[in-house]
C-alpha cells in the first residue's frame, strides 16, 4: 500500500555531469524497448511447420498484421536481465513498506509449487484425478481455520480486495436472506481504512458512512455505537489497524455491531502481527480475508498475483461462494454449483490461486505452530525496536505507545526543514533502502509507516535505524539539497508524474518519419 | 527456525531498548481473555527436507497433465513453456519486488508492464491495455461494470457461447450491484440471435470467440447491432494463442476486449494464478479498471515509466474508484510477456497454426469413430464432440484408460440437455501418438 500522485520536484535536480556514450553507468544499464530492438520475423522458439492440413478456420482467419516483435533467446534473456537490474527487491535489501508485509520468500515454496502434481494439473480434469490438489485446498483451509478460529473459509478469491468483495457479498446475501436487503444499505468504514474497503462497499451498492478514529488511533466502541443504525449492514474494520495498533475495543465493537444485527468484516491485511497470539473468531469477527502474499509469504511478484481466502463465521458460512471442497469419506469432492444452497454465487472461474495455496501451505508447514507464533512476535518486536530507536528524532502521531507489526511516524518533525515526507523517502533510496509506505494512513499528516517484518536480522535493523537517524539529523540540520534532489544514485531521478497523467502514453507506437 | 534471523540474545537486547520486560508487554492491547495460551493446535516447525517430502507426497496424488494424452481446455490450456520464461520470472528482482510505487527503483517492472500493455493491445487489435487483472473471468466482470459506467445503463446481455463460469461471475457481480443481466441459453452452434436481446437499456453485449464450444464467431454484426442501440460490445477470449490465427476483437469493432492470458507463459496450476487481459479504445481509458504504466521522463530527461492515471484507483478515489482492485497479476503478466517476446509475430502465428493443425487431425480421427459427431463447422484448437453415451461417464472411463479426453459439458452446464457433449482441445503439446491413443480409447469405451 502506498500513495501515488504526490508532487515531485524534478526542477530541483541538478543537471547530470557529462554522461557516457551508451547512457550506461557501469552495471547500471539503459535498455531499449522490445519494440525498438525486436523484429517481427525473429523468434526465440523453434516450432516446426505442420504437415499440410485442411484448415477449419473458415472465414475467421486473421488477415491483419500482428505488431509483435520477436527476439532470439540470448537477446530476450539479456533484455529481461538488464531490466531486472533496475528493480529493488526483498532479496536485495530491507523493504519496509507498511501494510504490505514484505517478508522473505523461501525458495523451497517455489520449488514445490512447480512440482508437476501441482503446476501441471488442469482445473477441470476429472476430480478423481486431482485429489492431491483438493487435499492442498483442504489442508490450507484447515490451517487457516485453526489460526482464525472461524467456521468456514472461502478459498477462491484471487487477492485481498477480491477477498473483501467476497466477504461483503456473503454479508449482503445474509442480509437479503433476512429480508432486509432494501433497508440495510450502509457500511461503516473508519477513516483510517485502506482505500479498498470503501471501494468494495461501493462496488456492491452500499453507501459508506465514515467512523472517526480517536486521537489514540483506535476506533472506540462508543463511536461505532453512535454510527450504528437500522440501515447499517456491516462495519469494515482493519485489525491490527492501519496505524499499526491493535483495536483495543474490538470485542465491544463486535458486540455493538451484532446487537444492531449487522456484521463485522475484518480486513486481515495485517494478520501477520497476531498469528498464534489471538484468533479473530474469538474477537467476534464474521468475515476476514487473509492475504496469503503478505502473512504467508507468497511472492509479491512486482504487484501480484495475490490470494485472498476469506474466513467466515457460522452466520455467514452458508452464503460462501462456489466452488468449495467437501470431504466425503476417503474422497474429496469439488462442489461447483450452488445445488439449491444459499451460496451467493461465483467469484472467478475455477478454484482460486492454487499455486499460491501450495506456497502458503509450505510456508505454514515449515514454520509450524511454534514458528508462526515466533514470526508474529519477531515482526512486532522488530517494529517496536525501530519505533523506540527513532522516536526521539521523528514524531509519532499517536505518542509513545507500543505498536504491533508496523511503526507510524508523521511529518511534524520536518515542519521547519522545508522538506516533505516524500523528500525523506527518496533520500532513503540513495542509501540503498526501499522507502516505507508514505502518506498512508491518511489520518497521520505526511505519514511514514514502517513495517520491517520478522525477516530482518538485528544487524540489518541496526544499520537501517542508524541510516534513518543519520538522515533525520541531516534533514533537521537544514541539508535540503540532498533531500530535494534525491534520489541521485538510483537508476532514475524523480519522475514527472504530472506529465504521465496529463499526456498519457500507455503503449509504444511506431515513430512517424519526420 | 531457518527463516527467522533473530536469536534469543537479540530479542533480549531489543526488548531492553524498547523498555519492556517481555514480548507479551507488546501484545498488551489484546484483551487478556482473548489471547491464545500456548501454541495453536498445529504441528511444530519442520525442516526443508521434511516439508518437501510431505508436499511431494500430496503432489503425487494428482495426475499431471503431461503424464498422459491430454485434451482438456475449456478456458485453461496446456502449453510448452520455454525454459527461459520460468528462469527469468524467478529472478529475485522480479519475484520479490512489490508494486512499483517507487518508480526510481522499479523501472524493471514498469518497463515490462509498458511492453506488456503494448503487446496486449497489438494482439487484441485494440488501442490500450491495462497491466493485467486477476484472470479472464474477473476481467470479464470488470468489463461489464466498465460498460455500465460508460453507458450509464445497467443491463448486460451475455451470449450463450460465453464460458459458463465467466457468465456466473458476471451474474454474481450484477446481482450484488443491483444490475440487470440477460443470459442467453447455452448456444452449441453459434446460432443464437443476440441482436434480438439488445434493447435501449442494454449497456453491453458480452460475446466470446472462439466460444465455449470452440466456434469462432464473427462479431462484426453483433458490434453493429449493439452500437445501433447505444450499447458496447465486449469480446471475450480464453486462449491468447487463438489471436495468432483468428480475427482480433479490434478488427471486429469490439469496444472492450478481455481474455485469459494463461495460455502464454503460465502453467495450468489447477486454475490459478492466471492473468486477465483487458484492452479497450483510447477514448475509454479513464473508465478502465486496473493498473496502468505510462511513459514519462525523469528529472534528467531520460525516458522512464511510472504507474499513472491512478486517480481512477481505490487508494486515491476510495468509494468513487472505478474498481476496488489493488493487485494485478504482475508476475504472470511478466511470464506472458516473455513468452510472447520469444515467439514474436512469426512464432505466434506458427504456434497457432500447429495448434489448429493438431486439432484438425484429432477431429478427423475422432469423427471416424461410429456414433461420434463433431458439432463445429469451424474451429481453432477446440471443438465439441457429440457422443452416443453420456459424456460424464465416458470421460471417467477414458481417464480410467489413461486419457484425459476433454470436458463433459454437463459438468459446467448441468441440466441443459447437453449431456452427450464433450469439449475437446488440442495444443502443440499433443503428438500423433496421443491422438491415436485417444481414438483407440474412445472407440473402446463406445463399444
Amino acid at each position: 500500500m502506498n500513495v501515488q500522485g504526490r508532487p515531485t520536484r524534478p526542477e530541483t535536480a541538478s543537471a547530470p555531469s557529462r554522461g557516457t556514450f551508451t547512457g550506461n553507468r557501469g552495471l547500471d544499464m539503459e535498455e531499449a524497448l522490445i519494440f525498438e530492438t525486436g523484429r517481427p520475423d525473429a523468434t526465440g522458439v523453434d516450432i516446426d511447420e505442420p504437415e499440410p492440413f485442411q484448415s477449419r478456420l473458415g472465414p475467421h482467419a486473421r488477415g491483419s498484421a500482428i505488431e509483435l516483435p520477436g527476439l532470439a533467446e540470448p537477446e530476450a534473456i539479456r533484455h529481461y536481465v538488464r531490466l531486472s537490474h533496475n528493480n529493488y527487491s526483498i532479496d536485495a535489501g530491507v523493504y519496509p513498506l507498511g501494510s504490505c508485509t514484505m517478508k522473505h520468500n523461501p525458495r523451497l515454496n517455489e520449488k514445490i509449487a512447480r512440482l508437476p502434481g501441482f503446476a501441471d494439473v488442469h482445473p477441470l480434469q476429472p476430480v478423481s484425478t486431482a485429489q492431491g490438489a483438493l487435499e492442498i485446498v483442504e489442508a490450507l483451509s484447515n490451517a487457516l481455520l485453526t489460526m482464525t478460529g472461524m467456521d468456514a473459509v472461502a478459498m477462491s478469491p484471487k487477492a485481498g480486495a477480491h477477498g473483501e468483495l467476497c466477504g461483503m457479498m456473503a454479508i449482503k446475501a445474509a442480509i437479503e436472506a433476512r429480508g432486509e436487503g432494501a433497508t440495510r444499505r450502509v457500511v461503516l468504514v473508519p477513516d483510517s481504512a485502506h482505500g479498498t474497503n470503501p471501494a468494495t462497499a461501493a462496488l456492491i451498492g452500499y453507501s459508506v458512512r465514515s467512523v472517526p478514529a480517536g486521537a489514540d488511533g483506535n476506533v472506540s466502541a462508543e463511536a461505532v455505537r453512535a454510527a450504528l443504525a437500522p440501515d447499517v449492514a456491516a462495519i469494515m474494520l482493519t485489525n491490527p489497524n492501519t496505524c499499526g495498533l491493535f483495536e483495543r475495543e474490538i470485542v465491544g465493537i463486535a458486540e455493538a455491531v451484532h446487537e444492531a444485527r449487522a456484521y463485522f468484516y475484518c480486513d486481515g491485511a495485517n494478520f501477520n502481527a497476531v498469528v498464534g497470539k489471538t484468533r479473530p473468531g474469538d474477537l467476534g469477527v464474521d468475515a476476514m480475508h487473509i492475504n496469503l502474499h503478505k502473512t504467508f509469504s507468497t511472492p509479491h511478484g512486482g504487484g501480484g498475483p495475490g490470494a485472498g481466502p476469506v474466513a467466515l463465521s457460522s452466520r455467514l458460512a452458508p452464503y460462501a461462494p462456489v466452488p468449495f471442497v467437501r470431504r466425503e469419506g476417503a474422497a474429496l469432492r469439488l462442489v461447483e454449483h450452488a445445488e439449491g444452497g444459499a451460496s451467493f454465487g461465483r467469484m472467478c472461474a475455477f478454484q482460486g490461486q492454487m499455486g499460491m495455496f501450495v506456497r502458503a501451505l509450505s510456508f505454514i508447514l515449515s514454520h509450524g505452530a511454534d514458528g508462526l507464533r515466533q514470526a508474529s512476535e519477531d515482526a512486532v518486536l522488530s517494529a517496536n525496536y525501530i519505533r523506540a530507536s527513532l522516536n526521539d528524532l521523528m514524531s509519532a502521531p499517536l505518542g509513545d505507545r507500543p505498536c504491533m507489526h508496523e511503526a507510524l511516524f508523521d511529518d511534524r518533525w520536518l515542519k521547519d526543514t522545508g522538506l516533505t515526507t516524500l523528500d525523506f523517502a527518496k533520500a532513503m533510496i540513495d542509501e540503498g533502502y526501499h522507502p516505507m509506505t508514505v502518506y498512508f494512513p491518511l489520518i497521520a499528516h505526511g505519514a511514514m509507516l514502517i513495517e520491517p517484518t520478522e525477516s530482518e536480522s538485528k544487524a540489518s535493523l541496526d544499520l537501517f535505524i542508524m541510516t534513518l537517524r543519520d538522515l533525520a539529523i541531516a534533514a533537521t540540520a537544514g541539508e535540503r539539497e540532498q533531500f530535494q534532489s534525491a534520489p541521485a544514485r538510483a537508476p532514475r531521478r524523480r519522475l514527472d508524474e504530472t506529465r504521465a497523467a496529463r499526456q498519457p502514453v500507455l503503449r509504444w507506437t511506431k515513430p512517424q518519419p519526420a | 527456525m531457518r527463516y527467522l534471523p533473530l536469536d534469543a540474545s537479540d530479542r533480549e537486547a531489543m526488548l531492553a531498548r524498547i523498555g519492556v520486560p517481555d514480548i507479551e508487554a507488546l501484545f498488551a492491547d489484546i484483551p487478556a481473555d482473548k489471547r491464545i495460551e500456548g501454541l495453536l493446535d498445529m504441528p511444530l516447525a519442520k525442516s526443508e527436507m521434511a516439508v518437501e517430502r510431505a508436499m511431494t507426497g500430496i503432489a503425487q496424488r494428482s495426475l499431471a497433465a503431461g503424464a498422459v494424452p491430454f485434451f482438456l481446455g475449456a478456458g485453461a490450456y496446456r502449453r510448452h513453456i520455454p525454459a527461459t520464461v520460468d528462469h527469468l520470472v524467478q529472478r529475485s528482482e522480479f519475484l520479490t519486488s512489490y508494486t512499483p510505487y517507487q518508480p526510481e527503483i522499479a523501472q524493471g517492472t514498469l518497463q515490462v508492464l509498458f511492453e506488456f500493455q503494448t503487446q496486449v493491445a497489438a494482439l487484441t487489435g485494440m488501442e490500450v491495455a491495462n497491466a493485467s487483472m486477476y484472470d479472464g473471468s474477473t476481467a470479464c466482470g470488470e468489463a461489464m461494470l466498465m460498460a455500465h459506467r460508460l453507458t450509464r445503463r445497467s443491463r448486460a446481455v451475455i451470449s450463450g457461447g460465453v464460458h459458463p463460469q465467466y457468465g456466473d461471475v458476471c451474474a454474481t457481480l450484477a446481482h450484488m450491484a443491483g444490475d440487470a443481466i440477460f443470459r442467453l441459453p447455452p448456444d452449441l452452434n453459434a446460432s443464437e440471435d443476440i441482436a434480438a436481446a439488445i434493447d435501449d437499456e442494454t449497456s453491453c453485449v458480452i460475446v466470446q470467440t472462439p466460444d465455449f464450444f470452440g466456434n469462432p464467431r464473427d462479431l462484426s454484426p453483433v458490434a453493429a447491432a449493439a452500437h445501433a442501440r447505444g450499447a458496447l460490445l465486449i469480446a471475450v477470449f480464453t486462449d491468447p494463442v487463438a489471436l495468432g490465427a483468428l480475427r482480433s476483437p479490434g478488427e471486429m469493432d469490439a469496444d472492450i476486449a478481455v481474455g485469459e492470458g494463461q495460455g502464454l507463459g503460465n502453467a495450468l496450476n489447477f486454475g490459478g494464478p492466471y492473468l486477465g487481459l483487458f484492452a479497450t479504445r483510447a477514448r475509454n481509458v479513464r473508465q478502465m479498471p486496473g493498473r496502468l504504466a505510462g511513459e514519462t521522463v525523469d528529472a534528467a530527461g531520460r525516458r522512464s515509466f511510472v504507474l499513472t492515471l491512478s486517480t481512477r484507483e481505490q487508494h486515491i478515489r476510495r468509494e468513487k474508484a472505478t474498481s476496488n482492485i489493488c493487485t494485478n497479476s504482475g508476475l504472470c503478466a511478466l511470464a506472458f510477456s516473455i513468452h510472447l517476446t520469444l515467439l514474436g509475430a512469426a512464432g505466434l502465428r506458427r504456434l497457432a497454426k500447429v495448434n489448429h493443425a493438431n486439432a484438425v487431425r484429432l477431429a478427423e480421427r475422432l469423427a471416424a469413430i461410429p456414433g461420434v459427431e463433431i458439432v463445429n463447422t469451424h474451429f481453432f484448437n477446440e471443438f465439441t464432440l457429440r457422443t452416443p453415451r453420456p459424456a460424464a461417464a465416458l470421460i471417467e472411463a477414458l481417464a480410467g484408460r489413461g486419457v484425459i479426453g476433454g470436458l463433459p459439458v454437463s459438468r459446467l452446464l448441468p441440466g441443459t440437455g447437453l449431456d452427450d457433449c464433450i469439449i475437446v482441445a488440442s495444443t502443440e503439446t499433443n503428438t500423433e501418438d496421443d491422438r491415436a491413443a485417444y481414438a483407440r480409447a474412445l472407440a473402446h469405451c463406445l463399444r
